[in-house]
Parts: structure tokens; C-alpha cells; sequence
């Protein structure tokens, strides 16, 4: 019986993946940005369980706004990769720190 | 039910396999494909809890928007990825704990939470909807109602991240002749052109 906990379970393993890669690929902005993408994406993994198995569809809503501001956020991130790409040459961005942040 | 488990248990494995991939693949490429793999197999699951819609706009978004975009850009930087894998091997060990226990925490949490009795042991439609509605028209009457103002507000975003992509990747190079309209439409005959009186037999040099 596939139950509320497997997909929960689910989500929390692709959830830790996705810090994971953003833990160990430091340097890569691009396997970043995916990493990001497989956070949000067990993100909705949990808002949809979580709408289908409390019988409320206002979660599914939610997973579709998550959706909207994930595509959102690949877009601007993507164009801010290949700006400093032109400007610096690589996407290093490990040794990024004109800021000083 | 047995073949319910069976798709499950394949939806999941390859979802968390190819999430790994995405992590551990040498060349950035086969990251992009893995995660294609990862969302299509996760959309299945959306399909296999009884939301179809989101399921589709999940394939829709990912696999024809998002991934072709993180194609494109892979594609077009011309970056030494094997450079930028170091330090891979040394964030590995912590970087492993960190996560196991991480997803230990989550599990613990999330059977505790299934175990408190506050979701049902079936999936099933919206309660107030009835069960011969369909997920799209579920989401439909939900969203197009009580949730009209912040589905205007996720346009906006789009727009916003529209218009704030082309602002940053938008380039003028010196030297590249462009149309001027103001300046073509502001053009008379005055401006346009000059009457030479030309003497008969010479011409005219510049």
C-alpha cells in the first residue's frame, strides 16, 4: 500500500540531493541552478502528497505557483550566468567576490 | 494495487537515481538530460497520486521550457568543466554525512506526521468537489475564484522575469548599424537631399 510516507519519503531524499549537490559542486553555477531545481521540485512533491491525501485541491494550487516562480527564477538565473560569463571569461563562481559579501 | 506499488516503487527509484546523476555526472550535458529524466519520472508520480494537471504542466514547463533553456546555455558557454569539478572529492565525505542525516531527520519527521492520523490512508479528489470532477477542473474552479488575484500575480512574475532576462543579456555592440525611426520619419526634402548646379562638361567629384 503506497501511503502518505512513501511520497514524503521520496520528496525528503530528492530534497537532500538537491543540498547535496549544492554542497559538493560548489564551483559549477550551472549543476547550482539544477541542484535548485530538484529542491523545488520535492517541494512539490510534498505540496501535492500532502493535497492528495487530505483531499484539498488549494495545495496543488500552491505547487503550481511554486512551479511559476521556479521557471521564473531559471530564466533570470540562467541570464545572469551568461552575463558573467562575458564579463569575467569562466563561471567559477567560487572566487566571485568583487562584493566583498 | 500490486501493480500500483510496483509503478511507484520504479517512479521513485528512477526519480532519486537521476537526481544523483544530475549531482555526480562528469559532463554538464548529461546533468541537463538526467534532469529531464528526473522530472518526467516525478510527473508520473503526479499522475500515479491522481494530479494529472499539474502532472502535465510539470513535462510541459520542465522537460519543454526549463531544461531546453539549462540545454541552451550549457551548450553555449565554452567553460572548462573538468576545472571547475575540483574540490569535489573533498566536499564529498562531509557533504555525504551532512545529507544523511539531513534525509534522516526528514523521514523521521514525515512518518511521525503520516502516523498522526491528520491525512487519510487513501488519495483522493477535493472533499467539497465531489469525486466525479476531474483534477483540472478542480484546480480550475479553485484558482480562477479564490485565487484569482495571485494567479494575476505569478503573470506579473513572469513578465517581470521576462523583461529582466532580455535587460541583462541584451547587448549593443558599437558599430552595428540599427534603424532610427525618429530620425528617418523626421527627414524632408530640405535635409535629404542638395541641388548641385553641374557646369556642362565636367563632372562632379566629391
Amino acid at each position: 500500500m503506497i501511503g502518505l510516507t512513501n511520497y514524503l519519503t521520496v520528496a525528503a531524499i530528492l530534497f537532500t540531493i538537491g543540498v547535496f549537490g549544492i554542497f559538493v559542486n560548489r564551483k559549477n553555477v550551472i549543476i547550482i541552478l539544477m541542484s535548485i531545481e530538484l529542491i523545488l521540485l520535492a517541494v512539490n512533491i510534498n505540496l501535492v502528497a500532502f493535497s492528495v491525501y487530505l483531499h484539498d485541491v488549494v495545495g496543488q494550487i500552491f505547487a503550481m505557483f511554486v512551479l511559476t516562480v521556479a521557471a521564473a527564477e531559471a530564466a533570470v538565473g540562467l541570464a545572469i550566468l551568461v552575463t558573467f560569463f562575458r564579463n569575467r571569461g569562466d563561471i567559477a563562481v567560487d572566487d566571485a567576490s568583487v562584493m566583498k559579501g | 494495487m500490486i501493480l500500483q506499488a510496483i509503478a511507484f516503487y520504479l517512479m521513485a527509484s528512477v526519480t532519486i537515481l537521476a537526481g544523483l546523476a544530475v549531482v555526480f555526472a562528469r559532463n554538464p550535458v548529461h546533468s541537463v538530460l538526467f534532469l529531464i529524466t528526473a522530472f518526467f519520472s516525478a510527473a508520473g508520480l503526479f499522475v500515479l497520486m491522481g494530479a494529472e494537471f499539474l502532472a502535465m504542466l510539470l513535462v510541459v514547463v520542465y522537460v519543454g521550457a526549463v531544461a531546453v533553456l539549462f540545454l541552451f546555455v550549457v551548450m553555449m558557454l565554452d567553460v572548462d568543466f573538468t576545472q571547475l569539478r575540483e574540490g569535489f572529492s573533498r566536499y564529498l565525505p562531509i557533504g555525504g554525512a551532512v545529507a544523511g542525516l539531513l534525509t534522516l531527520e526528514m523521514i523521521v519527521v514525515a512518518t511521525t506526521v503520516a502516523s498522526q492520523g491528520a491525512a487519510s490512508a487513501s488519495p483522493g479528489p477535493n472533499a467539497s468537489a465531489g469525486a466525479d470532477v476531474t483534477n483540472a477542473e478542480a484546480i480550475g474552479r479553485v484558482l480562477y475564484t479564490d485565487y484569482v488575484y495571485f494567479f494575476q500575480a505569478a503573470g506579473l512574475v513572469l513578465l517581470v522575469a521576462m523583461i529582466g532576462a532580455i535587460v541583462l543579456t541584451l547587448r549593443h555592440k558599437p558599430g552595428v548599424k540599427r534603424q532610427n525611426i525618429a530620425a528617418q520619419t523626421a527627414r524632408t526634402p530640405a535635409t535629404g537631399m542638395t541641388i548641385v548646379d553641374i557646369k556642362p562638361g565636367e563632372g562632379i567629384s566629391e
